[in-house]
């Protein structure tokens, strides 16, 4: 099940977060139109940019996790709003765009 | 988020104890809920008590706060490895839920009349209390064989899952009523089993059988009281 992978997210956080690392959470706040991942779901992002989870199945990750390093060092967190361009949303096969608001926050 | 909530809400996961987490994003302050406990006068009631039904998060209207429910994966313990059961375990698989099949007869219990789920052949007393029935477990029993499906079904409803149906018509379901409560279940327990087992849509055959048992254990979870008030 997708919450599944999600959860495991989580745990995966914690263990980097306990091995040291810098560790930034992503969060889908808010769907409208056909988004690719559901309210909820995770990213969680390390201070190298590593990352696990998704929030956009793969649309809008690379822009999150640059965000995120931004976090990770300022310590402030980020609410950042993507629309899907009916393009790229075909691309990850939607046949309409969405848009997503993603909550970006340092584990402190 | 706080490292500590974070490992808070990471060990209810682990302890299939459902959870809601609000989320002020204002002020960065994270709150944990447990289902069961009293909600703070300061968090949203309304809110916590739609995610432990529904598990789904939301962004309050003035987008101040944020509710995330993170509920135990639900599980469908089938008694019986019936003909209704190889269309119900699939079935179930493809809505969310992860079932397990109980059946002493060895010869219903086979991996081949089951190739997608675990097939137990064991007594029902035997094994589920290894299987940690708990409030995010449904139990079906589908045998009519009170030495099966009698055991079962006391087990579900001391573990308090939150669905016990039984398979047989109004009259077996009378017999079984009063065999459970001389043998001393207690007296709100056997009232609370679903049968005859599935809405009432007319169902005729194993298959459609098997979806009005499922449509039941959903309408079960997602019409849930307020879990947290």
């Amino acid at each position: 099940m997708a919450e599944t992978l999600d959860e495991n997210v989580l745990d995966i956080a914690q263990e980097w977060r306990k091995a040291g690392r810098e560790v930034a959470l992503a969060t889908v706040v808010q769907t409208w139109g056909s988004a690719p991942r559901g309210v909820g779901s995770h990213l969680a992002i390390d201070g190298e940019g590593q990352f696990v989870g998704s929030v956009s199945g793969g649309c809008v990750e690379g822009a999150v996790v640059a965000e995120a390093i931004e976090v990770i060092e300022s310590g402030e967190p980020r609410m950042l709003d993507f629309g899907v361009a009916d393009e790229t949303a075909w691309e990850v096969g939607l046949s309409c765009g969405g848009k997503i608001k993603v909550f970006v926050e340092k584990v402190g | 988020m706080d490292a500590d909530v974070l490992h808070r809400l990471n060990e209810a996961r682990t302890a299939r104890r459902a959870v809601v987490l609000v989320k002020n994003l204002k002020t960065g302050k994270d709150s944990l809920v447990f289902e069961g406990e009293t909600v703070a006068d300061d968090l949203p009631g309304d809110l916590i008590g739609e995610a432990f039904r529904t598990g789904r998060g939301k962004l309050s209207e003035s987008e101040d706060l944020f509710v995330s429910a993170y509920l135990p994966p639900p599980k469908l313990i089938i008694i019986g490895a019936v003909h209704i059961s190889q269309a119900l375990a699939p079935m179930a698989t493809m809505a969310g839920l992860d079932p397990v099949i109980i059946d002493p007869r060895t010869a219903f219990a086979t991996p081949e009349r089951f190739p997608e789920t675990t097939v137990m052949a064991e007594w029902p007393q035997d094994c589920l209390p290894g299987l940690g029935l708990d409030a995010y477990t449904a139990v079906a029993t589908l045998t009519h064989d009170p030495k099966i499906d009698d055991p079962a079904l006391t087990v579900a409803l001391e573990a308090g899952c939150f669905y016990v149906g039984a398979l047989g018509s109004r009259k077996t379901h009378a017999r079984r009523i009063e065999r459970l409560t001389d043998a001393g279940v207690a007296a709100d327990g056997p009232s609370s089993i679903k049968a005859p087992i599935g809405l009432s849509i007319g169902a005729a055959t194993p298959s459609e059988i098997a979806v009005a048992v499922l449509a039941e254990i959903i309408a079960a979870l997602r019409q849930r009281p307020d879990a947290a008030a």
